[in-house]
């Protein structure tokens, strides 16, 4: 691969030919800040946010745009490109709510991380707000577009991730909106709920409704695990606060998916605590299922199956084990029944 | 599938899709085949509906419902024809060509085009297209297993991919993609009635004598009964006891009425569910289920990718589901005792040569495919590189089969079956949310039928076949042919299972959902006044 030589805040570095000053940057570990670019989707250089100095050129660039040139000399955090970065965030927090305390986004928002970073606490600009209504039309997302900044991630996510086109930019200037045609809620589109927008949004614009009000982002574990839905073994990060599964989080390193998820694996895992679930054993007397101890249950199995099988062979037993359930769970079942009940009868719904 | 997912976005340059509509069954897969056909690469649709690909698709063929083969003896007939195969991969690595070449060349294109209802002109088009492209894949779902010729729909896709070379390579191959989450890795665990984990055969003598010195018993070497002969040998009294683990077959297996009265005639059920599941209710003892947040262990998903599931939270009844089958085994009188689910994947391990090299520290950062016969192998991302497990590729020709049961004046509408995005087999009527929108069957059917019958989106029919009926709303819409029917099967106020046809393929005993007949009334609306 061709290599081309550049210097970044000082500092003398070779990179691929054809990579982006921002990509450069992180390859040398340097970190400029970016709220429209995001590594899986088109390039925008909308935000400004990324913009660097670079010599000989008398405006700043933005670094998520702007390739890498031979010979040259990028400043990342030079006092020009601080004063631009800061002008870019008052005008963006001129027209975006201030509720960060009771925002269910913070300390996972790239807003706030970024107006920390650069100490903006309030803006100079005085104007006009937006008042937009808030879109909870549907059971999986809420999207507030008063915290929009505008920056097309979901945009971009609806149709180079999932391709469904439901989203673009309606209206002009101020009145500019990220949303589905006709302007209608979520519910009313051609929305598939995948939640790609939700997971590729960095702000809190778009959140996930399980998760509403019931953490802030730094309580939250993460636990690694596989869909239990279709085939495909798409990961995903299950948000556990207080040992209680409240969301499922996009986890960008998935070896299939990245952070591409479906309406199933985002949202469809709240079945766990669906209030049917059954919590003990039950035995059938009378006709009616009677709750029972595992012991008692396990005795009766004992004595049936045994029975059953001493009376009339092996073969009078049969198992379905479940393509549902792991790999360890169906090596017992079938190692159960082939090494206990003494069959192969063993089989689970492949062929059905 | 011989290829992994990720050659569809990095590889690729062609799809043949054939009874697979991914972007619902498999949306991720499906979103990746979108992005591909967007960067241009070319994508062919073979389906009865116009499903959402279509959209993407450089063509379209809409078969007529069951006659995929001769859809593809008549791809084939064209290839040989022109002299488009490759001749190089056909006398290196395959055999039985000229059966092969004797059989299709009763498939002339405007015979094809009559059974399948495909325009001549667009099966010389697709022919030359997949043979000429040097990167191809094949795709395929339920679409083509399940029907009464599953099998040799099967064999005439590998057929078509031997022929033109679209095997061994990266960007190539033949990709089933499986349903479920883990129905690979429960064939792999030898969850079937002739084989031991890692496709080992039961009736092995060495193989078995393996078994036999680590479990420490004798084993039984007579191949096991498959899922429709343990109902049918239920109705028989033959099988007088079962153990169904997380399986719903009353609403999910053909011909449901059948399955039910199987149930009804055993003399014992153990049923280990989530859920008091319509199977749930003929058990005699039923015991609680931890679901997949609940549980440690691993999943392996259609590219034969090993990767692990974490436990999240408590099991909600209390304890794991391997924890609860090693006591009841243990309880029957054969100990299991594992301290953690990673002793029993080892134990399967140190059974299974294409899995031995597979264990959980490996998986603790990342994922690996089968075969990995040693832990410093890397995994295998695509099969058949340079030569096939039996060594040479086998033609297997078939001839055209028509469906067990076709329409006809008592019941003249052809029903089709499948999933809808947002629901998955029967766990997610459970999820509030996703039951909250899509909470009821909506069985497809063509606007000129609507008319002649009268109906309009969201009004009740009965709909009944020789095995059963129920009730349903219908929508309206031209994704379906005239004269076909088209139901998912996720709800239990819609059983459509007891509808569906239990003609079996021969060979895997998979049922025939994809086609059967049924009649379809209006339910008159009660009159207001």
């Amino acid at each position: 691969m061709q290599r081309v030589k550049f210097t970044i805040n000082g500092k003398e570095v070779e990179v691929p030919v054809g990579s982006t000053i921002l990509q450069a940057a992180e390859m040398v570990g340097i970190d400029i800040p970016r709220l429209c670019y995001d590594p899986d989707l088109s390039p925008l250089g909308a935000c400004r946010l990324c913009v660097v100095e670079v010599k000989g050129n008398r405006l700043l660039p933005a670094s998520c745009v702007t390739p890498v040139t031979e010979g040259m000399e990028v400043q990342t955090e030079s006092p020009a490109v601080i004063e631009a970065r800061k002008t870019i965030l008052e005008l963006l927090i001129a027209n975006h709510p201030l509720d960060c305390m009771t925002c269910d986004k913070m300390g996972d928002c790239r807003l706030a991380d970024y107006c920390y970073r650069y100490n903006v606490k309030e803006s100079p600009f005085t104007g006009d707000q937006h008042d937009y209504a808030i879109d909870d039309s549907n059971p999986f997302i809420i999207r507030d577009l008063n915290k929009c900044i505008l920056c097309g991630a979901c945009v971009r996510a609806c149709e180079e991730m999932t391709g469904q086109d439901n989203l673009s930019y309606l209206y002009r200037g101020f009145d500019r909106k990220a949303t589905t045609a006709a302007d209608v809620p979520y519910i009313e589109s051609d929305c598939v709920f995948c939640g790609q927008c939700v997971a590729v949004c960095p702000t809190g614009a778009l959140i996930e409704k399980s998760m509403s009000g019931q953490a802030r982002r730094w309580d939250i574990d993460k636990v690694r695990t596989t869909c239990p839905f279709c085939g495909t073994g798409c990961n995903f990060d299950l948000a556990v606060k207080d040992g209680k599964v409240i969301g499922v989080l996009s986890a960008e390193d998935a070896p299939v998916n990245g952070r591409m998820l479906c309406v199933k694996g985002r949202f469809g895992w709240d079945f766990i605590y669906n209030e049917r679930r059954l919590t003990t054993p039950l035995i059938k007397k009378n006709g009616q299922f009677v709750e029972a101890s595992w012991d008692e249950a396990y005795d009766l199995i004992a004595e049936k199956l045994n029975g059953i099988k001493d009376q009339y062979g092996p073969d009078s037993f049969a198992a379905l084990s479940s393509a549902r359930c792991t790999n360890e769970e169906n090596y017992l079942v079938q190692k159960f029944t082939r090494a206990h009940m003494g069959t192969n009868n063993v089989d689970h719904c492949a062929r059905t | 599938m011989t290829n992994p997912i990720s050659e569809i976005t990095d590889e690729t340059e062609l799809m043949l899709l054939i009874g697979t509509n991914a972007t619902e069954a498999h949306p991720i897969i499906g979103y990746k085949m979108r992005q591909a056909a967007r960067r241009g690469a070319k994508m062919i649709v073979c389906d009865p509906r116009r499903i959402d690909l279509v959209d993407e698709a450089d063509y379209w063929l809409q078969l007529k419902p069951g006659t995929d083969i001769p859809l593809l003896n008549g791809l084939m007939h064209i290839i040989i024809k022109e002299g488009l195969e490759d001749k190089n991969f056909v006398a290196e690595r395959t055999e039985n060509y000229e059966a092969l070449k004797e059989t299709v060349q009763n498939y002339p294109p405007e015979y094809v085009s009559e059974l399948t209802g495909i325009s001549v002109e667009d099966l010389y088009a697709v022919a030359r297209l997949y043979a000429n492209t040097d990167k191809a894949m094949i795709f395929y779902t339920l679409g083509i297993t399940e029907h009464i010729c599953g099998t040799r729909n099967v064999m005439s896709i590998a057929n078509l991919a031997m022929l033109t070379g679209h095997l061994g390579r990266p960007g190539t191959g033949v990709c089933p993609m499986r349903g479920q989450n883990n129905v690979q890795g429960a064939c792999d665990m030898g969850a079937l009635p002739n084989v031991y984990p890692g496709y080992q055969a039961v009736t092995n003598d060495e193989i078995r004598q393996k078994f036999e010195q680590s479990w420490g018993v004798s084993l039984p070497a007579k191949v096991g009964l498959k899922i429709p002969e343990m109902f049918e040998a239920a109705h028989e009294g033959k099988v007088k006891a079962m153990y169904i683990l997380g399986e719903n077959p009353v609403l999910t297996d053909p011909n449901s009425n059948h399955i039910r009265a199987a149930l009804e005639k055993l003399d014992f059920l153990v049923v280990q569910e989530l859920f008091l599941s319509e199977t749930a209710e003929y058990a005699d003892v039923i015991l609680p289920a931890a679901s997949f947040a609940e549980c440690n262990g691993t999943f392996t998903n259609t590219e034969r990718r090993v990767q692990r599931v974490r436990q999240a939270i408590e099991p909600i009844p209390g304890q794991a589901n391997w924890q609860t089958i090693c006591q009841m085994s243990t309880k029957l009188g054969y100990p299991m005792e594992y301290e953690h689910p990673s002793d029993i994947w080892n134990e399967m391990a140190s059974l299974t040569p294409s899995m031995a090299g597979i264990n959980y520290q490996r998986l603790e950062n990342s994922s690996l495919q089968w075969p990995c016969p040693t832990e410093d192998h890397p995994g295998t991302p695509y099969l058949h590189k340079g030569k096939f497990t039996r060594g040479l590729g086998l033609f297997q020709p078939s001839d055209h089969i028509p469906a067990g049961e076709m329409p006809d004046k008592e019941y003249p509408f052809l029903l089709s079956t499948g999933r809808i995005l947002f629901h998955y087999n029967v766990t997610t009527p459970y999820s509030e949310g996703i039951a909250s929108v899509w909470d009821k069957e909506m069985a497809e059917i063509h606007p000129e039928d609507a008319e002649k019958l009268g109906l309009v989106t969201g009004q009740q029919v009965k709909i009944q076949s020789r095995r059963g009926e129920v009730i349903s709303a219908v929508k309206v819409t031209d994704r379906v042919q005239p004269g076909m029917v088209w139901m998912s099967f996720h709800y239990a106020a819609t059983p459509t299972n007891a509808l569906t046809s239990d003609a079996l393929d021969p060979v895997t005993g998979t049922g025939e959902y994809k086609v059967c007949a049924v009649r379809i009334e209006k339910i008159p609306e009660v009159a207001h006044a």
